[in-house]
């Protein structure tokens, strides 16, 4: 009896990968067309696609682990406390058109990545200072770059940095990635053919990748795209909206896949600008921790994820999600929502409620506007529960739609806005990639951006702990200042963390080995080992 | 024809007065989130159901036909004034008036009215309330509307101008204001009563155009344009047929007003 379940077991777990075929064709969407298929300037996630399906990459982060792991570069070694770092690289190593890999493409790629007329999104993270790169090249298989000053994460940067040839006649459509751009009809669709010339093997010393080429559809409208899917017209979608989700779902709960929650944040914030166009009073609520906590405090954040998200999201802590297996600082717990001690809090900072009303202590009524982006629904319905709740305590909330530009330029330009609800992608983990975020200098400090001095001390706090973040390599200093900067972040509440969506995929049963991940590319970036069973 | 009419007559009355006594007929308030019954069925409780904040169908039905089917009428009886003044001032004085009010006409239906209105609306003050800012969208689409039927009113009038009557009146000393008054007008009425009835379908489904943008009525007001937009996500419809009943209800009150109109082109 024992041994025939030996059996069964046996046959259960060979039965994938009997039936899992080596070659084929994996079909999937892009949202657009590709803006370029040049690596160094891509800039928008069709492209971002592209290139992760085709370039060779130094080392990559493992989307699982979160942890750095060889590619081209065999080793590595960070050298004077951060500015220079050396890498082996692997021998007999080929671009797709037979184009030998050396360190001189190395050099090239950087020197083109950080020529000022690229304009490289990826290029800024490596400017750490004034001064230009140095670049040795000490062996065909071995090359040193030097930057004018520490670079903080320097290792994990090189996850987005794709290796271009010096040499090839194809010049950057030469791929050292597992696939090539075989063929783009502009608005159709982008066909990608396996690298025959690809370095990697697997455990087996099979050449990879398992799959003969990856046909991409421009598919604008993700209900068409989800369509699709159901029919098996296409075998994955790398993020799905919990409403398909569930639809799918329904019909075939092997359809799609919950990757756990990402580091995608929704978020609310005041503006705290001085010159702001807005009533005084409103000014000295919005500059208020009491307010922004009581506000924070009043929401109702477990709802939020349930309804709009289906539950499909987690309850926001602060700024640096669990997801974030290193440098979430644990000791943090987010208040549970109660909108009773909401009110006490703010009754303690001198606002009454009179007639279900909230005022301030000069007896203005507490009434402000929330704006986000028109056409993004779960927003719409998010800023609609937050009015609800607010309403709770006596504060009247106002829910405005405005098309992107016209947010955008009232976010950035002319501050004519009262709070925003907004969400934040974060690629990168680390958090020098936050810099502009919490600076009080950055452009991107979204509340009071670009101060001259830090408005407020703990304003002043987080610069010095972002700075000392940095401007150091020891990981412990780098961690043990990105926890303060969370514990102040959640004490002050500049912004209102509300929730962290997960990631949802839809990957067909057809498709074989996939382990999807919270961090993009989801579903795909295991592309080399994905297979598809007979079909 | 006649059996229609009466149909279509029915259908707009007991939809307005549904809408006027939605407080007495709604189970519960627009805004109401019953956020432990999101995405029910329909029920005693619920007849439509719930969308996904738990805001009960029905109601959200019910209050948003208010909105579009009375601001809707007025928007279009702002655009059929505008058109009549326009229309008419350069039918009656013709000649260069005529060529420039025209001319401006052409210009004003040249411009992407769409845009304009995104325009506007990003440029409103942001604490309006919901009812405000639905009012100011109906007024801007009344006064962007005037154009197409101020061409209509221009030609009529010229060709009452010319008619025997008018010369007969001209003849005995009629002129001026007693002319437009008098002759003119009641001359018009029809015309005008159909650009009237064209106008109002045209602006439910331009308040509907301004939902699918995420630019309609703010939440948490319902509008029937804003209801329709719920149902972009086309792919979770088929177990839910419920949720089609603002579509419906846009459909049959769009046709009952086709209907009527027909009528009144028939008269005019």
């Amino acid at each position: 009896m024992r041994a025939k379940g030996l059996l069964v077991s046996l046959v259960l777990l060979c039965s994938s990968a009997v039936f899992a075929q080596h070659g084929g064709e994996l079909r999937f969407c892009l949202r657009s067309d590709p803006k370029t298929f040049n690596p160094l300037l891509v800039n928008d996630d069709a492209s971002e696609t592209v290139r992760y399906l085709t370039a060779g990459f130094l080392l990559r982060v493992n989307r699982l682990t979160q942890l750095p792991e060889p590619e081209l570069a065999s080793s590595w070694k960070v050298l004077d406390g951060g500015k220079s770092i050396r890498f082996k690289l692997r021998s007999d190593v080929r671009y797709s058109d037979g184009t030998p890999f050396s360190a001189a493409d190395v050099a090239y790629t950087m020197q083109q990545l950080l020529d000022p007329a690229i304009h490289s999104a990826t290029s800024d993270a490596f400017r750490s200072g004034e001064g230009k790169l140095v670049t040795r090249v000490l062996s065909p298989t071995s090359i040193e770059l030097t930057f004018p000053a520490p670079v903080a994460n320097l290792i994990s940067l090189f996850d987005g940095v794709p290796i271009i040839s010096s040499a090839s006649p194809q010049k950057e459509m030469a791929a050292l990635g597992p696939f090539f751009v075989a063929e783009h009809k502009a608005g159709a669709f982008v066909l990608l053919k396996r690298n025959p010339n690809y370095w990697k093997k697997d455990v087996q010393g099979r050449q990879l990748p398992y799959l003969d080429s990856i046909r991409l559809d421009v598919e604008q409208n993700p209900d068409i795209e989800a369509m699709r899917y159901q029919r098996g017209e296409v075998d994955l979608i790398n993020t799905v909206s919990p409403a398909i989700y569930e639809k799918l779902s329904s019909v075939n709960a092997s359809f799609v896949r919950d990757a756990g929650p990402s580091t995608d944040a929704e978020e609310m914030w005041f503006n705290q600008v001085p010159s702001a166009p807005i009533p005084g009073y409103k000014k000295q609520w919005f500059t208020s921790t009491a307010f922004r906590r009581a506000v924070s405090d009043a929401i109702n954040r477990e709802d939020v994820a349930r309804l709009v998200f289906r539950g499909h999201a987690v309850p926001a802590i602060g700024n640096v999600p669990p997801s974030n297996k290193f440098w979430f600082n644990s000791s943090l717990r987010r208040d549970a929502y109660d909108a009773a001690g909401a009110l006490r809090r703010l009754q303690s900072d001198g606002f009454r409620l009179e007639n279900q009303q909230l005022r301030d202590k000069s007896g203005n009524p507490v009434e402000f506007s929330i704006v986000t982006n028109a056409g993004n629904r779960s927003r719409e319905q998010m800023a609609t529960m937050i009015q609800q709740d607010l309403k709770k305590i006596g504060i009247k909330v106002n829910v405005v739609t405005l098309d992107f530009n016209s947010l955008l330029e009232r976010m950035t330009q002319t501050f004519n806005y009262e709070a925003c609800l907004l969400g934040t992608v974060n690629g990168d983990l680390d958090p020098s990639s936050q810099m502009t975020m919490w600076l009080s200098s950055g452009e991107d400090h979204i509340w009071n951006p670009k101060e001259k001095a830090p408005a407020t001390p703990w304003e002043a706090e987080i610069d010095k702990q972002m700075r000392i973040q940095a401007s150091t390599l020891d990981l412990h200093r780098r961690k043990a200042a990105w926890d303060q900067v969370q514990k102040i972040a959640l004490e002050q509440a500049p912004v209102i963390y509300l929730v962290n969506k997960d990631s949802l995929v839809a990957i067909s049963p057809q498709v074989k080995n996939a382990q999807p991940s919270p961090f993009r590319p989801q579903a795909y970036w295991n592309i080399e080992t994905l297979m598809l069973a007979r079909r | 024809m006649k059996i229609l009419h009466k149909i279509a007559l029915a259908v707009l009355l007991s939809t307005a007065l549904a809408s006027v006594f939605a407080r007495y007929i709604a189970p519960a308030g627009y805004e109401q989130q019953f956020r432990d019954e999101a995405q029910a069925g329909p029920s005693l409780h619920h007849p439509l159901g719930t969308d996904e904040l738990g805001r009960d169908r029905f109601a959200r039905l019910v209050y948003g036909m208010r909105v579009s089917l009375f601001l809707a009428p007025l928007a279009a009886l702002l655009s059929t004034i505008l058109a009549a003044a326009v229309g008419g001032v350069a039918g009656f004085c013709g000649g260069w008036v005529e060529r420039i009010v025209m001319g401006a006409t052409d210009l004003f239906l040249a411009l992407p009215w769409l845009f304009l209105l995104i325009t506007v609306r990003a440029v409103l003050p942001l604490n309006l309330s919901p009812m405000t800012s639905v009012i100011i969208t109906f007024a801007l689409l009344g006064i962007l509307g005037w154009a197409p039927a101020a061409r209509v009113i221009c030609a009529g009038a010229k060709q009452v101008l010319q008619s025997d009557f008018v010369w007969g009146a001209r003849a005995r000393g009629c002129g001026g204001l007693r002319l437009i008054r008098v002759h003119l007008l009641p001359s018009l009425r029809p015309a005008l009563a159909a650009q009237f009835f064209l106008s109002i379908p045209v602006f439910i489904i331009a308040e509907a155009n301004l939902g699918a943008l995420g630019l309609g009525v703010s939440e948490p007001l319902p509008s029937l344009g804003g209801l329709v937009c719920e149902l972009q996500d086309f792919v979770m419809l088929r177990p839910e047929p419920w949720r089609l009943a603002p579509l419906v209800v846009l459909i049959v009150v769009i046709g009952a007003f086709q209907v009527l109109l027909s009528k009144q082109e028939v008269h005019a």
